[in-house]
Formats: C-alpha cells, sequence, structure tokens
C-alpha cells in the first residue's frame, strides 16, 4: 500500500511539475506582434553556424546593423545580441552567453548604456533576460539586473511572475505556446518605414557627465573577457540623433579606449560619410535607423572591419551559402510583407501595441 | 517577512528540515531561535519590547509562584500553631505582595503597548483639545514603529501572569521556554492569542516527523495561501475602490463594499490563521481553532464565540468576568437592586462589565475612533439583542419558525449584514464619514440597477476576476458545510489517494495561477498584522 502511495506521489509530483511547465510557457509573454524586440534574444539559440562579428548593446545596434548586408557585401557573419534598453551589465552576460557557444573575432558594443548605472525597469530587464536559456551567466544577470522590488525566484521560475496573465491571455498565447516564428535576421529588428527626423529638445546640462562605477565596472569586465577570450572589442557610438550623446561622455569613452588600446567610433560625427540622411532612412524620426539606414550603416561598418580587422569572406562556403540563402530569404520576405503592409494600411500595424 | 513572500516560504522550509533533522531535545531551542530570528528580520529595534516583555514576566511569574510556595511552606510548618485570624491575614499578605507584583508586571507590559501603540493617538486627541478651547499649543508627535504583533505577545504575556496569579498554571521556571511562549513566530503576526495551559505542552514537547500530520499542516498553509491569495488579496481591488472614492461610489456601491470586506477580512484573517495553524501543525505542535465558520452564525453573541476566538475569550476571562465580581462591582450592583429594582439592578453591572469589554476590544483594535466607536457599537448591539430576547421567545411562540431552514437563513443573513455594517469603521477613514457613508448606502440605494449594470465593472476588477471570486467563495461555502459534518481533512484523507494527491496539485497550481502575488500585486500584509 505504501509503495503505491510513493508511486501515486511521484507520478502526481511529474504531472504537477509538467502541467506548471506548460502552463509557465502558456502564459510566458509571446512578443509576436507589438514589442517584439522581447523575443530577441531567445532567437539567438537557433543559430546553426557561428559568427566573426558578435554585436551587444541595445536598440541603437539591433535596429541600426543589418547582418544581411555585411553577409551579401562582405560575406561577414553575424548576430546582435540586444534588446530594448539593454544595460551594460547585460550586454556583458549576453556576451558572457555567447561565448558558451562561440568565440567570435569581433565584439561590438554600443556605448550608449553607459548612462545607466543602475537597474531601471522590470519590463526591460524581462526582454533582456527572459530570453536566455537558464545559466550561471542567467543568473548573475538576474542578479545584477533586478530592481528592488523584484525576486531571483520571479526569473528563475516565470510562472511566479506571468501567473497573473492568465486573465488576459490572447490567441497568440495559445499559437505561440510551443514554437515561435522568427522575429528577426540575426537579431535585427527591421522597420521600413519612414518618419523624417524630427526637432528634439536641447539637452539638458547634467549635474555631473561622469559614468557611474558599476557601468565602468562592467565595460572593465567586458575588456578583460575580450582579452581572455582573444577577441578584439570595438566600442561604437551609433549614429542617433536622440537621446543626446554629450561631448563629456564621447570624451570618457575616447579616453577608455585609448587606454585599453580599444577602437571606437563615434559614428554620429560619420553620418555623412555614411550617407544617412535622416529624411529617409529612419522610421521614428531620427531616433532610429529604417532598414534602408540600416543597410547603409552595415555596408560602411563592413567596410571598415575588412579594412581594419581582416575578416575573412565566407561567401563560397557552400554551407554558410545555405544557411544564408534562407536568411536573406526570409528577410526579403519580411521586407516585402512590410512593404505591402504599408501599402494596404498606410502604417506597420504589426508593431502597433494593443 | 510576509507569510506570503518567498523569503518566508524558504525560512519555513529551512526551520522544517531543520526541526526533524536535529535532536528532539534542541527542537523547541530551535523554534525559539527563529522566532526571534523572524523578528529581528521584521525590525531589529522591535527587539527590545519583546524581551522587556518576556524577562519581565518571567521574573514576576517566579516572585508569584515563590510567594506562593513560601505560604504553603509557611502555613504546612504551623499548621498545628496559627491561629484562623492569623492565617487569614497571612493569606492575605501574601496575595496582597502577589497583586502588587502582577500590578507592575501589568504597568510595564500594557504600559510599553500604551505607549507604542497609543501616545499619538493620545497627543492627537489633545492638540484637537487645544484647538477646540482656541489655545493655539500643539504637542509633538513622537516617532514611534509599533512593532510587529505587539498587541498579540503583550496579551498572551499578560493572560499567562495572571494564570500564574490566579494559580491556574505553575510558572514556567526556564527563562528560554518562556520567550518561546511569547515570540512563537507563527503566531506573531496575526496571533491567536494563546493561553499558556494550551500552548506550552505541545510546544515544548519532542515531535517525530509524522507524514500524517505533516501532510495535514501542508493542507492547511495552502488552504490559508488559497483564502489570502485568490480571495482576498483579490476582492481587495474592488473594496479599495468604493472606500477609496467615497464620492463616486455611494449608494448601493456602499453595500456592495461593505460585504466585500466583510468577505476580504474573512478570507484573510481565518486565511492567515490557517497558515498560522499549518505550520504549527507541520512540525507537530497543535495551536487551538481560532474560528468556526462565524458567518455561519445566527446572532451576534454567537458570532463573537466563534470569531477571533482567542481575542474573544481573554476579553471575558482578563477583564469581563474580573470587573463583573470585583468588589466596586458588587457594591454597584447591590446599590442599584435597592434603588432601581431587580430589573436595573441585574443589568447595570453587566452592562458596564460588556462597555468596559468592547471598549477595550476597540482600543486594542487600533488607536483611532473608528475602533473605539466600532467596539462600543458593537457591545450596544449586544446588549441591545439581549434586550430583545423576551420578544424573540414571543415571536418564536406565535409562529412555528424557530429551526426551520429559511428562519436559520435569515438570522445568518441578519447577522452577516450587522457584522458588515460594524465593519464599516474598518474602512472609512473617519468615524463621521463612516455614519455618513452608512447613511448614504440608504438614501442613495436607488443606484442599485446601475451597480448590476456595468457597475461592478467600475471598481477594477474584471469579469474573469468576479469568476475567480466566485470560484472562491463556492470553494469556502463548501468547506464550511463539510466541516460542519467534521475535519475536511479527514474527509479526504478517506478518499483514495489519487483524488488525495490531485486535490494537492489542483489547490498548488490554483493558487500559483490566480494568487494576486508577485510584481503588479501590492504584496499586502494581513490586515490583522496592524493590531
Amino acid at each position: 500500500m505504501k509503495k503505491k502511495n510513493i508511486v501515486i506521489g511521484i507520478i502526481t509530483a511529474i504531472l504537477l511539475i509538467v502541467s506548471l511547465g506548460v502552463l509557465q510557457r502558456l502564459l510566458m509573454p509571446k512578443f509576436m506582434t507589438g514589442i517584439v524586440e522581447g523575443s530577441l534574444v531567445e532567437e539567438y539559440y537557433q543559430e546553426k553556424s557561428k559568427h566573426d562579428v558578435i554585436f551587444v548593446g541595445d536598440c541603437e545596434v539591433y535596429e541600426n546593423f543589418s547582418p544581411i548586408t555585411l553577409w551579401k557585401n562582405y560575406g561577414i557573419t553575424s548576430y546582435i545580441r540586444g534588446s530594448a534598453q539593454q544595460l551594460i551589465w547585460q550586454s556583458y552576460y549576453l556576451l558572457e552567453d555567447t561565448l558558451r557557444f562561440e568565440k567570435p573575432d569581433v565584439v561590438v558594443f554600443n556605448v550608449l548604456s553607459l548612462k545607466y548605472d543602475q537597474p531601471q525597469s522590470e519590463a526591460y530587464n524581462r526582454m533582456s533576460i527572459d530570453g536566455m536559456q537558464l545559466s550561471m551567466t542567467k543568473i548573475n544577470n538576474i542578479l545584477a539586473s533586478m530592481t528592488p522590488k523584484e525576486n531571483i525566484l520571479d526569473y528563475i521560475f516565470p510562472i511566479l511572475r506571468y501567473h497573473s496573465r492568465i486573465t488576459s491571455l490572447t490567441a497568440d498565447d495559445f499559437k505561440y505556446c510551443f514554437g515561435k516564428d522568427k522575429v528577426s535576421t540575426n537579431g535585427y529588428y527591421m522597420r521600413v518605414d519612414v518618419k523624417p527626423a524630427g526637432v528634439f529638445p536641447t539637452p539638458k546640462k547634467l549635474a555631473d557627465y561622469s559614468f557611474g562605477a558599476n557601468a565602468m565596472k562592467y565595460l572593465d569586465k567586458m575588456t578583460l573577457l575580450c582579452k581572455q577570450n582573444g577577441i578584439k572589442l570595438i566600442l561604437i557610438k551609433a549614429p542617433c540623433l536622440y537621446p543626446h550623446w554629450y561631448k563629456e561622455w564621447d570624451d570618457q569613452v575616447k579616453t577608455y579606449a585609448q587606454k585599453n588600446n580599444l577602437d571606437y567610433i563615434n559614428m554620429i560625427n560619420l553620418v555623412d560619410k555614411i550617407g544617412i540622411d535622416f529624411k529617409k532612412n529612419t522610421y521614428d524620426a531620427g531616433l532610429h535607423l529604417n532598414l534602408s539606414g540600416a543597410e547603409k550603416l552595415a555596408d560602411y561598418f563592413g567596410a571598415y572591419l575588412v579594412r581594419n580587422y581582416a575578416l575573412k569572406d565566407h561567401r563560397g562556403d557552400p554551407s554558410l551559402d545555405k544557411i544564408y540563402n534562407d536568411k536573406t530569404a526570409f528577410y526579403n520576405d519580411m521586407k516585402q510583407s512590410q512593404i505591402d503592409e504599408i501599402k494596404r494600411y498606410g502604417y506597420l500595424k504589426r508593431f502597433l501595441v494593443k | 517577512m510576509l507569510f506570503t513572500s518567498y523569503n518566508f516560504i524558504a525560512f519555513i522550509t529551512l526551520v522544517f528540515i531543520l526541526y526533524y533533522s536535529i535532536p528532539k531535545k534542541w527542537q523547541w531551542p530551535l523554534l525559539l531561535v527563529s522566532s526571534y530570528f523572524f523578528y529581528f528580520v521584521a525590525g531589529k529595534e522591535y527587539l527590545v519590547y519583546i524581551v522587556v516583555t518576556t524577562v519581565s514576566t518571567f521574573l514576576v511569574s517566579l516572585g508569584i509562584e515563590k510567594l506562593r510556595g513560601k505560604q504553603t511552606d509557611y502555613l504546612s510548618e504551623n499548621k498545628d500553631t496559627i491561629e484562623k485570624e492569623d492565617k487569614k491575614k497571612y493569606k492575605a499578605g501574601i496575595k496582597k505582595r502577589q497583586w502588587q507584583l502582577l500590578l507592575g508586571c501589568l504597568i510595564i507590559n500594557l504600559g510599553i503597548l500604551a505607549f507604542v501603540k497609543y501616545s499619538n493617538f493620545s497627543i492627537a486627541n489633545i492638540n484637537t483639545i487645544f484647538k477646540i478651547t482656541g489655545s493655539s499649543y500643539q504637542l509633538s508627535f513622537l516617532n514611534l514603529v509599533l512593532p510587529m504583533g505587539i498587541s498579540f505577545y503583550t496579551f498572551q504575556a499578560v493572560g499567562y501572569i495572571i494564570d500564574v496569579y490566579r494559580g491556574k498554571v505553575a510558572a514556567e521556571k526556564n527563562l528560554f521556554k518562556l520567550a518561546l511562549f511569547v515570540s512563537f513566530f507563527p503566531q506573531l503576526v496575526q496571533g491567536p492569542i494563546s493561553r499558556f495551559s494550551d500552548l506550552a505542552a505541545t510546544l515544548y514537547e519532542h515531535h517525530a516527523f509524522n507524514i500524517h500530520v505533516v501532510s495535514f499542516g501542508i493542507q492547511r498553509i495552502l488552504w490559508g495561501l488559497f483564502k489570502k491569495l485568490v480571495i482576498a488579496d483579490r476582492i481587495l481591488v474592488g473594496v479599495n475602490s468604493i472606500i477609496r472614492n467615497s464620492g463616486e461610489f455611494q449608494g448601493a456601491y456602499v453595500l456592495v463594499g461593505m460585504l466585500f470586506y466583510a468577505f476580504e477580512l474573512y478570507a484573510d484573517f481565518t486565511g492567515g490563521i490557517d497558515i498560522t495553524i499549518g505550520i504549527a501543525e507541520v512540525m507537530g505542535i497543535r495551536v487551538k481553532e481560532n474560528f468556526i465558520r462565524p458567518y455561519f452564525s445566527k446572532s451576534i453573541k454567537e458570532y463573537w464565540r466563534r470569531w477571533h476566538i482567542s481575542m474573544s475569550t481573554w476579553f471575558t476571562d482578563y477583564i469581563f468576568y474580573p470587573i463583573s465580581v470585583c468588589q466596586p462591582m458588587l457594591k454597584l450592583s447591590r446599590f442599584s437592586r435597592k434603588h432601581f429594582g431587580d430589573f436595573f439592578g441585574k443589568r447595570i453591572p453587566v452592562y458596564i462589565s460588556v462597555f468596559v469589554v468592547w471598549f477595550a476590544t476597540g482600543v486594542w483594535h487600533g488607536a483611532s475612533w473608528n475602533f473605539i466607536v466600532w467596539g462600543v457599537m458593537n457591545g450596544v448591539v449586544i446588549m441591545i439583542s439581549q434586550e430583545f430576547i423576551p420578544l424573540y421567545e414571543k415571536f418564536h411562540k406565535r409562529f412555528d419558525v424557530e429551526g426551520k431552514f429559511y428562519y436559520r437563513a435569515f438570522q445568518v443573513i441578519r447577522t452577516i449584514l450587522l457584522m458588515s455594517s460594524l465593519r464599516m469603521f474598518d474602512c472609512y477613514r473617519d468615524v463621521g464619514l463612516t455614519f455618513k457613508m452608512f447613511g448614504n448606502m440608504f438614501i442613495n440605494f436607488g443606484n442599485i440597477f446601475e451597480v448590476f449594470n456595468g457597475g461592478f465593472m467600475k471598481l477594477g476588477l474584471t469579469g474573469i476576476d468576479y469568476l475567480i471570486l466566485l470560484f472562491g467563495f463556492t470553494a469556502l461555502f463548501s468547506v464550511s458545510l463539510i466541516q460542519r459534518k467534521g475535519s475536511v481533512r479527514e474527509f479526504f484523507a478517506t478518499k483514495p489517494t489519487v483524488l488525495r494527491y490531485s486535490m494537492f496539485g489542483f489547490i498548488i497550481i490554483v493558487i500559483l495561477l490566480f494568487g494576486a502575488y508577485g510584481v503588479g500585486f501590492d504584496a499586502r500584509q494581513f490586515i490583522y498584522n496592524q493590531f
């Protein structure tokens, strides 16, 4: 009798765990429409090939560089490990996570997030962390990122966080419970719409322009991690008109780069050279580039990489050709579908947040 | 550390594992260390109060016991020689010294409680008097933090010392054992107010791991979490919408708010007590029940025998009876009988005692006039009910309704409505507004159609929330119905293992999915913690 009870107990426990697992998948936000950025981080784990270049950073990387252009024009394989308002420690841990799978030749880090020294927002944390596979790196990322009201258990068992979504589930939650569509090409968030740059408020004077100690600590850690793994780290500031990038901030990054023998490119100064026209190449009035802008920027940056880092041209490699042909087809399909959507509705309906 | 927090769950799991892993003689010391750790985490500045209460109670109880021993020794040594008169005198002398010790202890313990809980309330009232009398002088408020559970542990300690004084229990000789009785952590948050005679033995004895007992304890904890997280904290949104927007939600909405609060309070408080009793049970410790389905009561008197039983009996035993039989009251009784006749002679002392008890109950609940008026109103309603008894009897003789289902249902609903309307004093910010909203409920009741025509959706709760609440209340009601016939857990224990384990799994899933916890929900302390 006792044995029977133990067996029933074990079966019940297994069924309970499986049920909770299924419910957790159902309850987690799917990010298939609207804010699709929430899906970017987890898509990396589906990659079938390694990459020469890994971009880490916030929206200034995942919206501004087209990996397909890098491939098409230079044969460079690249991936963007970015998410919305990704903080520097999140970039560091995503890089550490990436190194579990591959060792790229070059890592490109966008420096805008240096302005944040402390955790900012649970919503953005979630978009950066939830998609990561469970590992010590993820746990360290959680610990570094949590705002005071958050709890690590809510990240490790997301059902504890998202349980309240039970009352607001949508058809997408059921549709994508066990498998999601891809929303990016190698982490690139595509937008084909155009909204010319507007006028931005005059930048406010800051009381203190120094980057915080915590942010700088993670920049040091990133530099060290790259050195230890024989990876070349490039610091960039993407060519965005807003938020304002202060000269004082720029000087600090320049000094840091010199001190650590790193390249730093402030692309705001290279807008004309790259050929970006903020009347046509941005979809949100100058905050981010649209597809045409991202392709221009990737083309410029690809040439820079080839020139300065002697990256190998992989075009002609049959296995990579096949992978990138598929990726290019997906990229083109997405581009066409967005163009069609704009023709039909006058705007990109898929990104509307309901 | 909230009972519903991850930290507490981790804490209690660790205590549980250690409790059954260490030699049994270390079980109660482990509970003491755990209790003090729990208290330390809640606020290290609170520790001094509980330590003072414990040490003073311990020393005084030993003093009282020593005097009792001294009296016994003296009387037995001199039993052949001592005169009756001298014996009486000696006893009176000892009693007086014991009384002085008791009084000192009460002054210390109740003084601490009064100081930390009521100083600022007193200052506010004095300032109001200054203002009314035209004085511009105002006293400054004190920067005091109310120590967690102070009302509960103080009453527990006071109950103990009075019991020692009365000779009902022997004084505990081990300071640390008494410290555990006063600070036992599951009870610290919101009671119940245990008696030494009920708790001590089970608290200090050795407990072997028993799967049946542990399983029952876990079931009780889960049931408590269900009540708190699924029902209380969900309906709270609706309660807050109504009471915080008294200008917008009037008439029938006030009735809805009143009933919502009554059920929130029930689910919150009984849920917390279920967790308390469950935690104790998991460790083999039996804590007395604090509720017996109070919303099934047919009268206010019965309700107070079934709601927060440990508090009601505490006030009865340590305030009502002593006042009723004290010399001045007996004198008053004789005086009243002589001058006003038997009718008033019988009632005046009883009603004075009732008034004092309910005034004290109100004061105990919180430093605010709302609670005091709530307490007094309870007393008034009980006294009126008492006076109505002959009328009821006549009615019952005239109409054969007593015991009939519909009449019992009427009595139960009447009691719920009456108690809920008194609980409105918990909700609104001051006494004036409470009376105003109570009146408004009747004056503007015409908007009842609006309430049922989409009004419920204005309260911050969605249709799904209402469905969850309906499910929750159905579960509560069903369990209460089963409880009338016996223990629910025993009832399920007789069912097939598959069904029992499935129930376990089901309730865990329901709590995890439908509980109002985590980010997006305001982690809420139990309502009674603030008392």
